[in-house]
């Protein structure tokens, strides 16, 4: 997923712009479109939509009935004769959750780094884009403008440009100080969640100090005078001002780049080095599904886990979800 | 995992939350007591150096050299050989070819299918949910997206019972089951099924907010006239989002141009399913050919860089009217 700060944009008149950017949905307002209640379609569209409701739901269903299922049922006959083949196990989840065995994919280890590397990596590249945002909102200077648009262009550069060299740069700047971390506590392997953070907080940098940017450069500039004229400086007035007026903003961006980063393979498969020290669920997943392609029960089982975490954000907090998403779906 | 790692993992987290604390704290509180002269440059100074290091060290340096390995063989030499090598190998061609029908199917299925059910359920009963249902899809991992379609294709020898459904559909209308993954040219399409699937919902969210921001009295007057419901949907909606339009047409094929974890979950790029992320990946880190991974990067980047510039523009544009 670059960016795309037009999907902000995309209602016609500068009010409604403003109410979508805050994030208000147009439905609770009281506009003339609830008056007329009239559908716009017949009832052909609604078989229509019905049907790709139902396509669009099926290929999930499938597999969520499927990782209860017992292991010989799921290798011997379909999920839809659950009926005809009935049986119900939490066996799989307990398998390629806990199971110590070395065949069994392990997937506690995975879900602690998937959740160790998606925190600071949301935070990192939130608190940096924050200053920078403030910085070219609130602070005059010569080329601001023009500063400002060369990090939102940055968002032309597809991260396949900057991984290599990147990598190359780790290895050597990242490397020494990772092997130092692990002699002074052992604890910490030397595989650490080092490179996969600083690499997911440079990537998201653009996207987010353009959208913090957008939301800062709105709060109304008396209160941040008033503040100056009180003698505030720059860093009590971000602190204590402008976070806290940001924090709609602050929030859709942090659920946007949290799930970004669970759901990333890309990134952890080059930076993570692949072992249960650092690897997330998704990679993880993807090689489970290269080498034991076929274990159906396991398969299962280990999609749904992964998918659990953005199921909950996406059904508890839809209305930042959506919104968030839709600010940041051309990243990566 | 033993305990030992567990208190580990935790240890780094709070230990790196904590340093990164410490930092930005630290640059704070001395840009607060920097000397009077110049402060405004001081604070100006410290608020953008994070960002500049970082993306500086991390995003510019490395494109550029990027683009120079492109132009380099693995020993360090300069030569085209590896623009060579992409135009001229079958494989590569595969790949390239693959590319363009995915730009070209995704975009225009994704946004029309998109269309037409955000203006089929508009102020329908239960718009919520027809829309949660959709939407789902964008919230799971593309690795979780490949697992659950490589299960609806997946395929049982003739004469047994099917456990994939689209196998199962295939046998009910009496016809033999397929090897879909590993039949080319169709794998490729039932790669692209799943792009279209995750991106419906995102042009079906834009498109329905737009379609609600359509002047009702237009539909009215439209009405009123006697139209019916497909007049009223060409002549007086569709202009009316047009804008909403362009945006998810070109955010979706910028997000398609880049597709990379779907390929490599559900085929891996064989079977003549690779496409230009993939082969970047599995040239650069697998096969150890930088030089050609980078041309592809460098391909990527030219092949994006027109419609991320369109939107720019248009930004600017919205700028300079406020």
């Amino acid at each position: 997923m670059s960016v795309t700060p037009t999907p902000i944009e995309v209602a016609t008149d500068e009010k409604t712009a403003r109410r979508l950017r805050r994030g208000e949905e147009l439905e609770e307002q009281p506009t003339k479109a609830g008056r007329v209640k009239k559908r716009l379609t017949s009832r052909g569209a609604t078989v229509v939509a019905l049907i790709i409701a139902i396509v669009w739901t099926i290929p999930t269903f499938g597999l969520f009935v499927s990782s209860f299922r017992p292991a010989e049922e799921i290798q011997s006959n379909g999920w839809w004769t659950i009926f005809q083949n009935p049986g119900f196990t939490f066996d799989n989840y307990s398998e390629v959750l806990f199971s110590a065995s070395q065949s069994s994919p392990q997937l506690g280890a995975y879900f602690v780094n998937s959740l160790a590397i998606a925190i600071p990596a949301t935070v990192f590249p939130l608190v940096i884009a924050c200053m920078a945002a403030y910085a070219f909102a609130w602070i005059k200077f010569k080329g601001s403008n023009a500063l400002f648009i060369l990090v939102f262009a940055l968002q032309i550069i597809p991260i396949q440009m900057a991984l290599l060299p990147l990598l190359q740069m780790f290895t050597a700047v990242l490397r020494p100080i990772q092997a130092g971390l692990h002699d002074a506590i052992p604890m910490i392997p030397e595989q650490n969640y080092l490179p996969v953070w600083v690499a997911h907080t440079i990537f998201a940098l653009p996207l987010a100090i353009f959208l913090l940017h957008n939301f800062i450069a709105e709060i109304p500039g008396e209160v941040i005078e008033a503040a100056r004229v009180d003698g505030a400086t720059h860093s009590q007035i971000f602190f204590r001002i402008v976070l806290p007026l940001a924090l709609p903003a602050i929030a859709s961006f942090a659920i946007f780049q949290f799930l970004w980063v669970w759901n990333d393979l890309l990134v952890a498969l080059i930076f993570s080095g692949g072992t249960q020290d650092v690897a997330p669920l998704t990679q993880r997943l993807a090689e489970l599904s290269g080498t034991r392609g076929q274990d159906w029960q396991r398969l299962t089982a280990a999609a749904f886990v992964s998918l659990v975490v953005p199921l909950i954000v996406f059904f508890s907090l839809q209305r930042y979800f959506v919104r968030g998403l839709l600010a940041g779906s051309t990243k990566g | 995992m033993t305990s030992a790692d567990l208190i580990g993992k935790i240890l780094q987290v709070v230990g790196g939350l904590a340093i990164f604390a410490a930092v930005i704290g630290l640059l704070l509180f001395f840009l607060d007591r920097a000397p009077k002269r110049g402060r405004d440059y001081w604070q100006l100074a410290g608020f953008l150096l994070p960002t500049a290091v970082l993306i500086i060290a991390g995003l510019i340096y490395p494109a550029f050299r990027t683009s120079l390995l492109a132009f380099q063989n693995n020993s360090g030499e300069w030569t085209l050989d590896n623009f060579v090598w992409m135009f001229t190998q079958p494989s590569t061609l595969v790949t390239l070819g693959n590319t363009v029908i995915w730009v070209i199917l995704v975009p225009l299925l994704a946004t029309s299918i998109g269309l037409a059910y955000a203006y089929f359920i508009d102020k329908a009963r239960g718009e919520k949910i027809y829309k949660a249902l959709v939407f789902m899809p964008m919230a799971i991992s593309f690795v979780g997206a490949g697992i659950i379609w490589r299960f609806v294709y997946d395929y049982r020898g003739e004469g047994r019972e099917q456990i994939g459904l689209l196998n199962q559909i295939v046998v009910w209308f009496g016809g033999a089951p397929v090897q879909w993954l590993q039949s080319s040219p169709i794998n490729t399409f039932l790669l692209i099924v799943v792009m279209i699937w995750i991106q419906t919902g995102f042009a079906m969210v834009i498109l329905s907010a737009a379609i609600k921001a359509v002047p009702v009295e237009q539909l009215e007057a439209a009405q009123l006239d006697g139209t019916n419901g497909w007049q009223r949907f060409r002549n007086v909606v569709l202009p009316g989002i047009r804008g909403s339009l362009v945006v998810v047409v070109t955010t979706i094929s910028i997000a398609t141009l880049k597709v990379f974890d779907i390929v490599r979950t559900m085929t891996g790029g064989n079977f003549n399913t690779s496409v230009v992320a993939n082969e970047m990946y599995t040239q650069a880190f697998r096969a150890g050919e930088q030089g050609r991974g980078a041309a592809l990067a460098l391909i990527l980047f030219l092949l994006v860089m027109p419609i991320v510039i369109y939107n720019v523009r248009t930004m600017r544009k919205q700028r300079e009217i406020r």
